[in-house]
C-alpha cells in the first residue's frame, strides 16, 4: 500500500464514522458539528484527487455558509436541543434494504469498470485547472448555459427565502 | 509531490501548538474548582434560567443571503482568473452573472428584510 | 546556489542528506523536513505574537496619551512575557453545564484558523510558502474555521453573553465576507490568477494604484472579520461583558486573544500582498531573501498599524447600522466595482501601461463619488425623517 491509500483510507473512515454519528448523536448542535466533520473529510479526498480550488471551495461553502446557517436554524427554532423522540419508526427495514440494494448494485455495476485497475494520467505541467474550469464556464461551446442559469436558480432561492421569511412575518 | 500535504502539515502543527500552550496552562495552574467559581458568569449575580436565550429570526435571513451571495462569489472566481484572455462576451456573461443577483439583492432590500428590525 | 540566496533549500538539503544517511526511506525525509520547516515558521510565529501583544499595548497607550508598559526591560519588552506566564499560571476553569468537548477544542481551532493562513504567504521570492492556485479563497476558507470556532466556544460556554455576543460576531464575519470576495476578485482579474505570487508578481504596479477603493473595501471587511473595534460589538462591554470568549481563562482565553493579534498581523500582510506588492519593493526583494521578508513583514506592520490606528479612533457602531453598512452599501458597491473592473479591463486591455492605470484610478474615483452622493442623498432623506418625528413628539407635548 502507499502513502497516499492509506491517508485515504484513515480520512474516508473517519468521514464515514461521523457522517455516521449526525444520524446518531441525540444533540442537535453535535449532529451539526459532525456534519462539519464529514463535509471536511470530503474536503482532504478532493485534495488527494488534486482537485485543490474544488477542495477549497467545499470549504468556503459547505462549512463555512451551510453548516453555519445549519447551526442558526437550531438554536433559532429549538429550545429543547436535545432530540427524544425515538430514532427509529417501524419502517427501519425497508430504508435498511433500500440502501443494501443501492450498495449491491453499485458495485455490480462497478466491477467490471476499467478504472479501478488503471492509474490516471498524470496531469500535464503547467495545467491550471481554475484557468480551464473558468474557460469552461464562459466558452459558448461547453457550459455557458448552466453559468448563467446556475445564477437564476440562486436568485430564485433568494426570493423564495425571503418569500416564506416575508409571510410569516 | 502533492502541494496539500504541506497544507496538511499546517494543520497539524497549528493544532499542535495551541493544545501544548493549553497542556502547559493546565499542568501549571492551579485545579481548585467550588460551586460559586463554576456558576456562569452574570455579572456577579446569580444565573437565572437557562444558558439559551431566544434569537431574532433576522439572523437567519441575512445566513441565507449570504450563502446566495458566497456560491455567486465562488463562481465567479474561475471567471476572473481566465478573465485576460477571454473576450468581451465572456465579461459581458459575468456582469450578466453578477447583475441578476444583485437584482436579488434589491428585491430583498425592497421587501424590507435587510432592516434590523 | 549558496545559503545566502535561498537559505531554505540549501537547510532543507543538508538536512534530507543527514536524514537519508541515517538509512531513512527519501520521501519520509522530505516529509520529515518539511514538518520542521513549518514547526520553525509557526514557532518564530509565536514568538512575533508575543512581541505583538507588547506592540499592541504600546500603541494604544501612545493613542491614548499614555506610556505603556515601561517597568520591565528596557521599553517595557519583557512585560508581554510577564503576561505569558500569568495566562499559564491561572487556574483553568470549567462553567457549570458546559459542553466540555467542544469547550476545549474552540480555543484550538481558533489558534489553528489563524496559524494556517501562514501556509499560502510568500514571504520571498523563494520562499513562496504554498504556492496553492487557489490563494486566494484559501484565506476565506479559513476564515470559515475560525467564524465555526467563535460559534463553539460562545454556543459550548453555556453562559447567555457568550451566546449572544457568538450570534452578533458571526452575522458581522459571515455578512463582510461577501464584500471582501468580491474585492479579492479584483486582483484576480488584474493578476490572471489566484495564486498568492503570481499576484505579486505581477504587481509591476501596485494594485493599489490600479484600484485604491478595491483596497479600501477589502481593509474595511478584514476589520470586521478580525472583530475590531469600530465591529467589535460582539464584545461590547458594557452589555456584552467580553462576548463569545467570557467563560474562558488561563491559557484558552490567551489563545482567542493571541489568535486576534496574529490574525491582525496577518490581514496587514495580505493587505500588503494584494495591493501594495507583497515581498516586491523596487527590485530590492532581488538582492537577498532576507530583506525581502524584512519587505513583507514592514509592510505587514505598517498595515496592522493601520487596523490598530483605525481601531483606537472609531467608535463601536451598532449590529443594525453595521449589517445595513455591508448589505445596503459595501457589498452593492463592491459588485459594481467588480463589474466596472472587469469591463475597463477588457477595453483597456491593449492600451499602453499610462492609459490603462489613468482608465482605472478614473473608474474608482467615479465609482466611489456616485457611490457617496448615493449614501449622501439616503442620510439626507433620514435625517428628515427623524427631524419629522422630533416635531410630532414635540407637538404631542
Amino acid at each position: 500500500m502507499t502513502a497516499e491509500q492509506i491517508i485515504f483510507l484513515i480520512v474516508a473512515g473517519v468521514t464515514l464514522a461521523s457522517a455516521l454519528l449526525v444520524v446518531t448523536t441525540r444533540n442537535l448542535v453535535h449532529a451539526a458539528l459532525w456534519l462539519v466533520a464529514t463535509l471536511f473529510g470530503v474536503a482532504i479526498i478532493y485534495t488527494i484527487l488534486n482537485a485543490g480550488f474544488i477542495a477549497v471551495v467545499q470549504v468556503v461553502v459547505y462549512i463555512g455558509a451551510i453548516a453555519i446557517l445549519f447551526i442558526f436554524a437550531v438554536m433559532l427554532t429549538r429550545r429543547e436541543l436535545r432530540d427524544n423522540t425515538p430514532q427509529l419508526n417501524k419502517n427501519w427495514w425497508s430504508g435498511a434494504l433500500v440502501a443494501v440494494l443501492t450498495f449491491v448494485g453499485l458495485a455490480f455495476l462497478l466491477q467490471g469498470w476499467s478504472g479501478f485497475s488503471k492509474t490516471a494520467a498524470a496531469i500535464p505541467s503547467g495545467f491550471d485547472a481554475v484557468a480551464e474550469l473558468g474557460n469552461q464556464l464562459v466558452s459558448p461551446e461547453a457550459y455557458v448555459l448552466p453559468f448563467e442559469v446556475a445564477s437564476v436558480l440562486l436568485l430564485a432561492a433568494m426570493v423564495g427565502a425571503v418569500y416564506v421569511a416575508f409571510t410569516r412575518k | 509531490m502533492n502541494e496539500w500535504l504541506y497544507v496538511g502539515l499546517f494543520f497539524i502543527v497549528g493544532l499542535i501548538i495551541p493544545v501544548g500552550a493549553i497542556g502547559v496552562g493546565w499542568l501549571l495552574g492551579p485545579k481548585k474548582p467550588n460551586p460559586i467559581k463554576q456558576s456562569t458568569y452574570e455579572c456577579g449575580i446569580e444565573p437565572v434560567g437557562e444558558g439559551w436565550v431566544q434569537f431574532k429570526a433576522q439572523y437567519y435571513i441575512f445566513a441565507l443571503v449570504f450563502l446566495v451571495f458566497d456560491v455567486e462569489a465562488v463562481f465567479l472566481f474561475p471567471w476572473a482568473v481566465k478573465l485576460n484572455q477571454l473576450g468581451l462576451f465572456a465579461v459581458v456573461e459575468g456582469i450578466i452573472f453578477i447583475l441578476i443577483l444583485v437584482a436579488g439583492l434589491v428585491y430583498t432590500w425592497r421587501k424590507g428584510m435587510l432592516e434590523w428590525a | 546556489m549558496n545559503f545566502w540566496n535561498d537559505p531554505l533549500k540549501v537547510a532543507a538539503d543538508w538536512l534530507t542528506g543527514i536524514f537519508v544517511g541515517w538509512g531513512m526511506n527519501d520521501v519520509f525525509a522530505q516529509v520529515l523536513v518539511a514538518f520542521l520547516g513549518v514547526l520553525m515558521l509557526i514557532t518564530i510565529l509565536m514568538v512575533v505574537d508575543i512581541f505583538l501583544v507588547w506592540i499592541e499595548r504600546k500603541v494604544v497607550a501612545r493613542f491614548q496619551d499614555r506610556i505603556g508598559p515601561n517597568r520591565l526591560g528596557p521599553f517595557g519588552l519583557i512585560q508581554p512575557f510577564a503576561d505569558i506566564i500569568k495566562l499559564m499560571i491561572k487556574e483553568d476553569t470549567t462553567p457549570d453545564g458546559a459542553d466540555k468537548v467542544v469547550y476545549n477544542l474552540a480555543p484550538m481551532l481558533s489558534m489553528m484558523s489563524v496559524l494556517i493562513l501562514w501556509a499560502v504567504v510568500p514571504l520571498a521570492p523563494v520562499m513562496l510558502g504554498v504556492d496553492l492556485n487557489a490563494g486566494a479563497l484559501f484565506i476565506i476558507a479559513a476564515g470559515s474555521i475560525g467564524t465555526l470556532s467563535i460559534i463553539m466556544a460562545g454556543w459550548s460556554s453555556n453562559n447567555k453573553f457568550s451566546v449572544i455576543g457568538a450570534f452578533r460576531q458571526v452575522a458581522v464575519m459571515v455578512s463582510f465576507e461577501i464584500p471582501m470576495l468580491a474585492t479579492l476578485l479584483i486582483p484576480t482579474i488584474f493578476a490572471g490568477s489566484m495564486g498568492m505570487n503570481a499576484i505579486i508578481q505581477s504587481q509591476d504596479i501596485w494594485f493599489v494604484l490600479l484600484s485604491p477603493l478595491a483596497a479600501l473595501i477589502f481593509l474595511i471587511a478584514a476589520i470586521a472579520e478580525l472583530g475590531r473595534a469600530p465591529f467589535d460589538l460582539a464584545e461590547g462591554e458594557s452589555e456584552l461583558v467580553s462576548g463569545y470568549n467570557i467563560e474562558y481563562s488561563g491559557m484558552k482565553f490567551g489563545m482567542f486573544y493571541a489568535g486576534e493579534l496574529l490574525h491582525a498581523f496577518t490581514f496587514g500582510g495580505f493587505w500588503a500582498i494584494f495591493f501594495f506588492g507583497g515581498y516586491r519593493f523596487f527590485g530590492l526583494e532581488k538582492v537577498s531573501p532576507f530583506l525581502a521578508i524584512a519587505i513583507i513583514l514592514f509592510k505587514a506592520l505598517v498595515g496592522y498599524w493601520v487596523i490598530m490606528w483605525v481601531k483606537y479612533t472609531v467608535m463601536r457602531i451598532r449590529i443594525d447600522q453595521m449589517l445595513a453598512f455591508n448589505w445596503k452599501f459595501l457589498t452593492p458597491v463592491a459588485f459594481v466595482l467588480v463589474m466596472v473592473t472587469a469591463l475597463m479591463n477588457a477595453l483597456l486591455r491593449d492600451a499602453s501601461s499610462w492609459l490603462f492605470i489613468t482608465g482605472m484610478l478614473l473608474s474608482n474615483v467615479i465609482v466611489a463619488w456616485i457611490s457617496l452622493e448615493f449614501v449622501r442623498s439616503a442620510s439626507k432623506k433620514e435625517r428628515e425623517r427623524v427631524e419629522g418625528v422630533k416635531q410630532v413628539v414635540e407637538a404631542h407635548h
